[in-house]
């Protein structure tokens, strides 16, 4: 099962490969990692999306919980929960190609954020499998590029995750 | 007033009560080793290798409550001292090593004598830290003792780049210290507890599993008192010894890979398991699909949550310290209407003994002893003797190990000092030393095998220069004993790389150290040797080189993937 973990760890040098460093010695898996310091300096909040059976992702949150500089971890996947992620892909745009790039990226809801003659650099935000529904509509030989950053996430409602 | 890096470094430490720090030092701990010297509440202990000098602050540590502390300089002194460190995470032993490391403005220039140990350590320690502003040196130091000794211990290691250890600052220590990010559980859960309890009372065949938890959270007593009030049979791993009285009728033995054959077969046959402080690795409960073919509940009392579910799923898990929830768990019996002998269904329970004396009566540890060969189990059966079975005993890792675990039998908790997790050979002498400055009166004896005691043997010289009088025990069978034993009985006895060829002269080379050597080949000479050694010798180290029976196995024996009930036996049996 795909599980969204979210984190916050104390905003110290090092964290990142605690955190990493743990997935890699207990053989877990990571799909998709991201960090950045959270409204507090102090704090990082870390979106992991992770495979693995229940007993897994059970040891995975308690092994996280372990690490001295986490404040708390959080399956958001248990409940109602929303994930994004933001891919950029650079596709070519020529000739009748490029009308159609256009009126794609329009359906998934992108923008085009860059323009030369030959290419745009389009700007998707969703969960993964919008992500993978727009590479998978567009023609695979004009795609030049993609770079996504990975899903994060946040509970709905009343659920918060904060010291 | 400002003091330097170095002179908060030795006020913390003096702070923290340290009376000895083992260390060799090196460029980067120079300044640290200069504020050694102008003082003397703390002494310092020169080993002859890092390694040791971990070792030894970990053995200080469990064999005391007392933390150990050790002191390396950067680069290769860290690097021989991971293994050290590593030895300590496995067991959860509290240490707090302190490292010198480059200076800041060197740390990523590939500078002389530099390594990125905090990223080296990190999988190896419960916490690391890089200091690198002088202004935080004191509180880092206070949240390493403090992490090292709560909640499950750990070794905690402290970088200190070279010129944080020359700048100055004002020096306040912190009295007590809190994390948002960290705070362990005590308290187990009273509903969980009630809950387990009840278990324990229905249970018809029940079964007590004891570890290294309850050694190092000085439960010793209260397990016992637990434990004799239900009148349930107990047994503990390898890490457990003495945390339950080995001549006690309840105690079954050891179980595990070379547990007794009663200890694995209650294991397996039990319907009620209450384990504490235990964490059900491959080397206890072998291979766990085995394990769980009989149905049974499990109470699982361990202080770290992750320990609790992990091989084995778990019915009433238990989070919490051990004392304390024993504390809990013998007032629930102690108030509850009905004594507990009679609440236990005793009539099951006696059914239940008279299985488990059945299989003792199997004496699974039974050994033929020839007139010409030294037996290694009757080497560590005469030690206990002669011991009266009261001296904190040591071991390296393999045959001597297992043999030192199975026949010498602890009373008392923190006398049993090896190395459980990580199996470390070279443990067992720099292991010794640390017990010694731990209980400076007490008799120490290092059993240990001819492969294991060449792993730091250079400690011979630390011995002589501190005037420890450690008893070296050496079962000398001219193999790597259990590297061998596995060969001959899953390899086709193809005998790779296990004989110890060109083995120096033990007795010549304790000689040449200032120490005693005693070469004993024959059954009648062990018992004298043994007490000439501890009692002509009392104060002085003795090397006895042991020439044992080169075939002699370990058994019972649980091979890898096998389950619990599997056991294979002495030929004899």
């Amino acid at each position: 099962m795909r599980h969204i973990i979210s984190i916050l760890i104390e905003n110290e040098a090092g964290a990142l490969s605690r955190v990493a460093g743990l997935f890699s010695a207990r053989g877990y898996n990571i799909e998709s990692l991201t960090v950045a310091a959270t409204e507090d300096p102090t704090l990082s909040r870390m979106t992991i999306v992770s495979i693995g059976s229940d007993d897994i992702i059970e040891q995975i949150t308690k092994q996280l919980n372990k690490l001295i500089d986490t404040v708390k971890v959080v399956d958001l996947s248990e409940a109602a929960h929303i994930e994004r992620e933001l891919m950029l892909v650079k596709v070519r745009a020529t000739g009748k190609d490029r009308e159609e790039m256009k009126r794609v990226a329009d359906i998934f809801r992108g923008r085009i954020i860059d323009v030369t003659e030959s290419t745009y650099v389009v700007e998707l935000t969703g969960n993964t499998s919008k992500m993978v529904a727009f590479l998978d509509a567009i023609d695979r030989s004009l795609i030049l590029e993609t770079v996504r950053t990975g899903v994060c996430g946040i509970g709905r409602g009343d659920r918060i995750l904060k010291v | 007033m400002q003091l330097t890096g170095a002179e908060i470094v030795i006020r913390c430490l003096q702070e923290e009560k340290v009376e000895h720090v083992f260390g060799y030092p090196g460029g980067s701990v120079l300044f640290i080793y200069d504020e050694l010297f102008k003082q003397d509440q703390i002494k310092h202990i020169l080993v002859r290798h890092e390694q040791a000098a971990v070792h030894a602050a970990d053995a200080y540590s469990r064999s005391s409550n007392k933390i150990g502390v050790c002191l390396v300089t950067s680069g290769p002194g860290v690097t021989n001292a991971v293994t050290g460190i590593a030895t300590a995470y496995m067991d959860s032993i509290p240490l707090v090593v302190i490292s010198g490391q480059v200076p800041t403005a060197y740390i990523g220039q590939d500078a002389f004598q530099e390594v990125d140990t905090v990223g080296i350590t990190r999988p190896c320690v419960k916490h690391n830290f890089l200091v690198k502003d002088v202004a935080d040196l004191a509180v880092t130091i206070k949240k390493a003792f403090y992490l090292a000794q709560t909640g499950r211990p750990g070794p905690v290691l402290v970088d200190i780049p070279k010129d944080i250890s020359a700048k100055k600052c004002e020096f306040h220590y912190p009295k007590t210290i809190s994390m948002r990010s960290y705070n362990p559980v005590v308290k187990g859960h009273t509903g969980q507890i009630k809950k387990a309890l009840q278990l324990l009372l229905d249970a018809k065949r029940p079964m007590i599993y004891a570890g290294g938890g309850v050694i190092l959270s000085d439960a010793a007593n209260k397990l016992t008192k637990l434990t004799r009030l239900l009148g349930f049979p107990i047994t503990q791993t390898l890490m457990g010894l003495g945390g339950y009285p080995a001549t006690d009728r309840q105690f079954l033995g050891m179980l595990g890979m070379h547990g007794t054959y009663e200890a694995n077969m209650a294991m397996q046959e039990c319907d009620v398991l209450l384990a504490i402080g235990a964490r059900f690795d491959d080397r206890v409960i072998g291979n766990p699909e085995h394990f769980a073919k009989v149905s049974r509940k499990i109470i699982h009392v361990d202080i770290d949550p992750s320990s609790i579910s992990k091989r084995v799923r778990v019915d009433v898990p238990i989070v919490g310290n051990v004392p304390d929830v024993l504390d809990e768990l013998i007032k629930q019996i102690e108030s509850s209407e009905a004594k507990p002998e009679a609440m236990v269904e005793t009539k099951a329970l006696a059914v239940w003994w008279k299985q488990i004396e059945a299989w003792r009566g199997k004496d699974s540890l039974k050994y033929k002893m020839g007139s010409d060969l030294i037996m290694p189990q009757y080497v560590v059966e005469k030690l206990y003797e002669v011991t009266g079975g009261d001296a904190f005993v040591t071991s390296d890792v393999g045959q001597h190990q297992m043999w030192a675990a199975q026949y010498y039998k602890f009373d008392k908790p923190r006398r049993w000092i090896n190395s459980g997790g990580l199996g470390t050979m070279g443990f067992g002498l720099p292991a010794a030393m640390g017990v010694r400055f731990a209980n400076p009166k007490a008799t120490v004896a290092c059993i240990t095998g001819e492969g294991s005691i060449q792993m730091n043997i250079q400690e011979l010289s630390t011995c002589k220069q501190f005037h420890l009088p450690v008893k070296i025990l050496c079962l000398n069978n001219g193999y790597l004993g259990m590297v061998r034993q596995w060969q001959q009985m899953f390899h086709g006895n193809r005998y790779a790389e296990s004989y110890v060829d060109a083995l120096p002269d033990f007795v010549k080379l304790a000689e040449a150290y200032g120490h005693v050597g005693m070469y004993i080949d024959k059954p009648a000479d062990v018992e004298p040797a043994i007490r000439e050694a501890f009692v002509k010798h009392k104060n002085e180290l003795v090397f006895l080189d042991f020439q044992t029976d080169k075939t002699a196995n370990v058994f019972p024996m649980i091979a890898a993937g096998k389950g619990l009930s599997e056991m294979i036996l002495a030929e004899e049996l």
